[in-house]
């Protein structure tokens, strides 16, 4: 545990995530204001006593609206993640496990996948699919497919020739529970650490989503959405763009430096 | 040659993969396109006519011969929304986008090199922590919010910058740089805070090589022995960075457009999919993508130029 401590990644990732989760879980029950009421003769006040990041074109309040925000932020990232790892790890663990032109046909896949630059896939899929939480979360999880099934495969063919799993092949376990049941749990370690990357990396595509009027659409609060609203007024109220920009970037490098303290501590040999 | 060529025959079976998923992609659109495209009030004739115009009566497997054949040919189709060949508007939009992109590629590289080297030349333990710290920040901050920030600190205190809007090259040099500096930087700030570490990583592992002790001990000035031998031995990691930096500044690109009012393609693309023109946004998302797979290729042979071990791998 003392190892740990020195780990600065994991000691200020780990208060950066778990203050933001603390807030998406009071938000449910409690915001300062409520997040809908307007109140017109006080808009765009800058942030004072009362509001301490200030209250937005409706006069609504700005620290309110980013404790509701960070629901949409989670639901999001948690929705991309658990498609990216159900249909990664499938497609990776078939392409390792079976290999031959099975491997061959689901790689050259994920790779033709990865060959579009993240961001316009991201529009093309929100294009088919159309925007909100739901919509922009299924685009962001085929988005995050490739790189886990990439790891997945990768820990799949490294254990395939593996003695346990000779063992357990001459004493006739199906094929399909080798995979899952002895296979997968030596690689959960490199799959985790792919998926929350990926968790990062969907946090910040659908703020770019949102921002751009085609993700998460209002009445749902989304951090990407309001910076849209404060650019409007970016000459006589800066300080609008400050809460929402600051929160995306907190909560987003939180989540890379877990991601890098998960991965020097399951594998110390990257650490280099 | 062998490797030249297997560089060349993936790189065919990628730009086909992305056109079939591209493609294939919007037949999957839930309901008619065509009455989506149209809207509710559109009527029977209309309808007919807008198939047949996009050859939507016809067989799957045609459909993709022909947008295939007019990739080739740069004939996409018309645009529903501006009635006007795909290819003109991509045309028109692509100077900005390029301007945009290759300033900053340009950034970078002038930035993230020689800085990669100077902290290269200095390493010790706090300076470390700082600088990944730097990385990791430049990871999480997002563009568009940069952007924003850019605007306020630099945009709003110097008269010089304007925050938005375009000026063609053609008009004003310095009417272009004043509209295409900021948002040029807010796409290589992020970059080089996560670049130029590859270069500092790079360099570190030949200053380790045994033929660097050689050539110190020879009594070379310290100079050549950094540019004229370290450096150049260390191109090929870098040379990998710099190709993946292009395809990211490209995508870049398309999100910084709209922070700053830039009509380039990223514009386009985005009000395309608001007014559902799918011609256009189908056409913009294979050249994009194809343009960023070709670049990787030129890399990958540039590589073997460098390094010719890389033939025999």
């Amino acid at each position: 545990m003392k190892r740990y401590a020195k780990n600065i990644n994991l000691v200020v990732g780990s208060i950066i995530i778990f203050g933001f989760f603390l807030m998406m879980i009071v938000s449910f029950f409690y915001t300062p204001y409520d997040v809908t009421a307007m109140d017109i003769p006080n808009k765009l006040k800058a942030p004072n006593t009362e509001h301490i990041f200030g209250t937005d074109e409706f006069g609504r309040d700005i620290f309110s609206r980013i404790l509701v925000g960070s629901q949409t932020a989670f639901v999001v990232g948690l929705l991309t993640v658990i498609i990216g790892v159900v249909f990664g790890v499938t497609i990776g663990g078939i392409a390792g496990f079976i290999g031959g032109w099975v491997d061959e046909l689901f790689m050259r896949l994920m790779d033709a996948l990865m060959a579009f630059p993240g961001i316009i896939l991201a529009l093309m899929l929100v294009a088919v699919f159309g925007p909100g939480i739901v919509n922009t979360s299924i685009a962001l999880g085929i988005i995050a497919i490739p790189n886990i099934a990439r790891v997945a495969r990768s820990g799949f063919v490294q254990h395939k020739e593996a003695e346990y799993v000779m063992a357990a092949r001459l004493i006739g376990v199906k094929p399909l529970k080798i995979m899952f049941k002895h296979i997968l749990p030596n690689v959960s370690s490199q799959i985790i650490v792919a998926a929350s990357i990926a968790f990062a990396i969907a946090m910040l595509a659908e703020a770019a989503l949102s921002y751009l009027g085609l993700g998460v659409q209002p009445p749902d609060p989304s951090w990407g959405r309001m910076l849209k609203d404060a650019q409007a007024y970016l000459i006589g109220s800066p300080w609008y763009t400050y809460a929402p920009g600051g929160a995306i970037t907190i909560l987003v490098l939180g989540l890379y430096m877990l991601s890098n303290a998960i991965r020097d501590i399951m594998d110390p040999r990257s650490k280099a | 040659m062998l490797y030249i060529i297997r560089r060349l025959v993936l790189f065919i079976v990628t730009v086909a993969l992305v056109s079939i998923i591209t493609f294939g992609v919007f037949q999957i659109l839930p309901g008619d396109p065509v009455k989506t495209m149209l809207g509710t009030e559109a009527d029977e004739v209309q309808i007919e006519s807008l198939r047949k115009e996009l050859g939507l009566d016809r067989p799957l497997h045609e459909q993709y011969m022909d947008w295939v054949q007019g990739l080739f040919t740069g004939d996409l189709g018309n645009s529903i929304r501006f009635s006007m060949p795909v290819s003109d508007l991509l045309m028109d939009r692509l100077p900005v986008t390029l301007s945009v992109a290759s300033l900053a590629l340009v950034i970078v590289l002038f930035v993230a090199l020689p800085l990669g080297i100077f902290v290269a030349k200095r390493q010790n333990k706090i300076s470390d922590v700082l600088l990944s710290s730097a990385t990791q920040l430049g990871m999480a901050i997002p563009s568009f919010w940069l952007g924003m920030i850019l605007i306020i600190y630099i945009g709003m205190n110097f008269d010089f910058f304007k925050i938005n809007g375009y000026v063609p090259w053609s008009e004003s040099i310095a009417g272009a740089l004043s509209t295409l500096v900021l948002p040029a930087l807010t796409i290589a700030i992020p970059q080089i805070a996560v670049k130029f570490r590859y270069v500092r990583t790079s360099i570190l592992e030949q200053m380790q090589l045994d033929y660097v002790r050689t050539i110190r001990s020879k009594g070379l000035p310290e100079k050549i022995v950094m540019y004229k031998h370290i450096l150049k031995n260390s191109m090929i990691p870098i040379l990998t960075i710099f190709g993946l930096i292009t395809a990211e500044v490209v995508a870049g690109t398309i999100i910084v457009e709209q922070v700053f009012a830039l009509p380039g393609v990223g514009q386009l693309l985005i009000t395309s999919i608001s007014y559902r023109d799918f011609p256009l946004v189908q056409g913009i998302v294979m050249y994009i993508t194809v343009t960023v797979v070709f670049i990787n290729f030129v890399v990958d042979i540039l590589y073997s130029v460098i390094d010719p071990r890389i033939r025999l791998r």
